[in-house]
């Protein structure tokens, strides 16, 4: 794996091209030394250029906690008013990379009022690093982040129990807490995966080197896990969802409908079904800058041309023509709250879902969860960071699946309406009264060549769509 | 970012190429800023490919300051004339006319007032609600901190207290009139992922990247290149040829170069693996205050 540039420049081309990628997210409570392990992580692994190292010997003894040391924590908190409070306020990303892997950290706050900033980090990411200060055990912020990480689909967690060398690196220590955060641990979905190490940031033990300073730990570094652990995606791979996200119309010659395939596998003549319109066709071109794909995967930024002209519009979907997807006026949605102004029944929001927005009203709130005993309470409200499950009626018919099948259409923002402030994160759990759909059977297809018809060149009729 | 089967440069691709179209679909009137640097050279090429066949749907922005290097204006025309891309190119006519520049009034009033005031200038006048910047996180602290749909009130500061929640793949574009939404769809690249991006996609860059025997001097530790006569030469210093190039552009009397024996990508690829120092200790203006980024994005920097 490890060529040097200099010697074989297309073979470290081509293997620096292949490296995966892993994102994770660093969370704990304050001062467990979030900051701390990650400035070690990027220092051990010499991502730290010469020039950021000297400001930030200068800055160490400006803002430092360590004495005439450098403080490696300095090199994140780049706000000023981070640097003045010591504090990780927002989120930050940081990037580096070893001969193995390319990794993005999200590097988010420990502060209980910047939970929402935390949710931010991990809704992107496949791992948690969750920090726990040998010196104090668990916290509340451990459960925290540990509930709120998983909720948001993370299966990986790495419990790295930091500052061994304040409690001079006992092994009981470690070993309490890893019993304590299993016994916790119980009441976490139960299929995730949980990995301790016992760490110095500090002093850099278990990070990138092992000094032998825990002879008891036979375990791998931090850095060792963090580049071979092994990813499983859960998305259901087989179900196609590609949400329309721009249509593509350059000239009359040219209709075609961009997006990113979401989930499943798109193939040239592929039969494809379109929400909410229920019509079907074929998929004959997949477009792109660099030439037609014969097929498409997860991920890839695409523009699908059909064999029919239809009318399609942001937010409709792409499915397999056997989907069961079906439009759905209420849904059961984990929500996490993000603002000062407190969710309530009867509220109304915007809320953006895979390339659609629409407007949304809280129904039922049906429990509010206490963070530090994953209890469940009965609640009238949430409040700002607060964690609960509500009842939501959509507007409109709208298409989504349960978070846990997808993590992309299965979520969504909610918007006020007044402040346009993104004030919440939802989830979907479950879908209630789907909308019943016309079996597309039902109509033949003059019946559509018709509709179609209409709806090009008689726009200012209104044509409802089909079947909806 | 997305699952992707393919490689992590086309991971990043595919997740900038999504939000591209994502402002298009959300705003009314976007338009790229266009400072003609590595940055966005990558940024344009995203463009193209998102919206092809179609041609890219906005105009491109070049903030000039009138002190660009003279093959950055060359590159600037040259690529508006062969994109066909409509470019508007803004000067703060204020700042003009009182004959501003960075050697008399310091790299710290002329940025803002060229730079700063001249980009606010523009969107006002353009009504423009989104603005894409080739911002990448990995650049500078504050930058780390920047969302990719970055608000802006309608006088167009940035408060890192008030930013939104951006989650998933979800940004919310809603804004009011007179306010507007900076945009990076290259947050999540590194100077290294553009330069390696720009060998696999043979993307056109200002040949001021490659090394060349070129007209320097050392001032205050950097090396400057005498660009025109404009200079301000002081009596201890003398104008040499060395074989330099740049890491980032900006205007030439801020922007330092390097000396490099780099005259390829595949060279500046090498270089950038191996180099010691980070891309910014080229740009004057970060220097002049502590946390001066920070202080220039609050008051409407992109």
């Amino acid at each position: 794996m490890n060529i040097n540039i200099k010697d074989n420049f297309q073979k470290w081309f081509d293997i620096n091209q292949k490296k995966t990628l892993l994102k994770f997210l660093t969370c704990g409570s304050v001062d467990d030394g979030k900051s701390t392990l990650i400035g070690r992580l990027l220092h051990d692994t010499k991502q730290i250029y010469n020039d950021q190292l000297s400001s930030l010997y200068i800055d160490s003894k400006r803002h430092g906690t360590q004495g005439d040391k450098i403080d490696l924590a300095l090199i994140v908190d780049g706000l000023q008013s981070e640097r003045e409070q010591g504090i990780t306020i927002d989120v930050a990303y940081r990037y580096f990379s070893t001969y193995k892997r390319k990794f993005i950290i999200a590097d988010t706050p420990g502060h209980k009022q910047y939970t929402r900033n935390m949710v931010t980090g991990a809704s992107t990411c496949d791992l948690s690093i969750l920090l726990v200060d040998a010196t104090k055990g668990l916290s509340e912020q451990t459960y925290r982040h540990s509930f709120i990480s998983t909720l948001l689909g993370i299966k990986y967690l790495i419990v790295a129990v930091n500052k061994m060398d304040l409690v001079d690196y006992k092994e009981e220590i470690f070993i309490k807490i890893k019993k304590n955060f299993l016994l916790f641990s119980k009441k976490l979905p139960d299929n995730i995966n949980i990995i301790f190490i016992p760490i110095s940031a500090l002093i850099g033990e278990n990070i990138v080197f092992k000094k032998k300073l825990m002879p008891w730990y036979d375990g791998y570094t931090l850095l060792n896990i963090l580049e071979t652990i092994k990813i499983q995606d859960h998305v259901n791979s087989k179900e196609i969802r590609f949400p329309i996200q721009y249509v593509n119309r350059p000239d009359s010659n040219f209709r075609g409908y961009s997006g990113m395939l979401v989930s499943g596998e798109i193939k040239i003549g592929q039969p494809i079904k379109i929400l909410p319109s229920n019509i079907n066709s074929h998929v004959s071109r997949i477009v792109t800058f660099d030439g037609d794909l014969k097929k498409a995967t997860v991920g890839q930024a695409i523009t699908i041309v059909l064999k029919n002209e239809i009318d399609i519009n942001r937010g409709d979907f792409l499915v397999n023509i056997n989907s069961s997807l079906k439009p759905s006026q209420e849904a059961i949605l984990d929500v996490v709250w993000m603002t000062n102004n407190k969710l309530l029944i009867g509220q109304s929001y915007d809320v953006k879902l895979s390339c659609k927005k629409v407007r949304v009203y809280i129904k039922e709130i049906l429990f509010k969860i206490d963070i530090n005993t994953l209890i469940k309470k009965q609640s009238t409200s949430l409040s700002l960071n607060s964690i609960g499950q509500i009842k939501v009626v959509f507007n409109e018919a709208v298409f989504f699946d349960s978070y846990i099948d997808n993590r992309m259409t299965g979520s969504m923002i909610f918007i006020d309406i007044l402040t346009n402030i993104t004030v919440g994160a939802g989830m979907v759990k479950n879908n209630l009264k789907e909308k019943q759909i016309i079996s597309s059977t039902n109509k033949n297809n003059f019946e559509s060549d018709l509709h179609d018809l209409i709806s090009k060149y008689f726009p200012h009729w209104k044509l409802s769509k089909l079947c909806v | 970012m997305f699952k992707n089967n393919t490689t992590y440069l086309r991971q990043l691709e595919s997740e900038s190429i999504y939000i591209m179209r994502e402002v298009m679909a959300d705003f009314r009137n976007p338009v790229m800023l266009y400072s003609i640097g590595k940055d966005s050279s990558v940024m344009l090429h995203l463009a193209k490919k998102s919206f092809y066949p179609g041609r890219v749907p906005f105009p491109l922005l070049h903030i000039d300051t009138g002190w660009k290097f003279k093959e950055m204006y060359m590159f600037r025309d040259y690529i508006a004339n062969t994109s066909k891309i409509e470019l508007i190119v803004h000067l703060n006519e204020k700042g003009k006319l009182l004959d501003l520049n960075p050697f008399q009034h310091g790299g710290s009033k002329y940025t803002d007032i060229m730079k700063t005031e001249g980009l606010k200038e523009a969107i006002n006048k353009y009504h423009f609600d989104a603005a894409f910047g080739g911002a990448r996180r990995d650049e500078e602290q504050s930058r780390s901190k920047e969302r990719i749909y970055s608000f802006r009130d309608s006088y167009h500061q940035w408060d890192p207290k008030k930013q939104r929640p951006e989650l998933w793949w979800n940004y919310n574009g809603k804004i009011n009139k007179g306010e507007n939404i900076r945009v990076f769809p290259l947050s999540n690249w590194t100077e290294l992922d553009i330069w390696q991006y720009i060998f696999l996609e043979k993307i056109e860059i200002v040949p001021l990247y490659f090394a060349a025997v070129r007209p320097v001097l050392e001032r205050d530790g950097l090396l400057i290149m005498v660009d025109d006569k404009r200079i301000n030469i002081r009596s201890n210093e003398v104008i040499k040829n060395k074989m330099i190039r740049f890491r980032t552009l900006g205007c030439w009397p801020l922007t330092s170069a390097i000396e490099s024996e780099a005259t390829n990508l595949e060279d500046i690829i090498k270089e950038t693996v191996t180099v010691k120092t980070s891309e910014r200790t080229g740009r004057a203006i970060d220097y002049d205050q502590k946390s001066s980024m920070e202080l220039k994005k609050r008051q409407g920097y992109f």
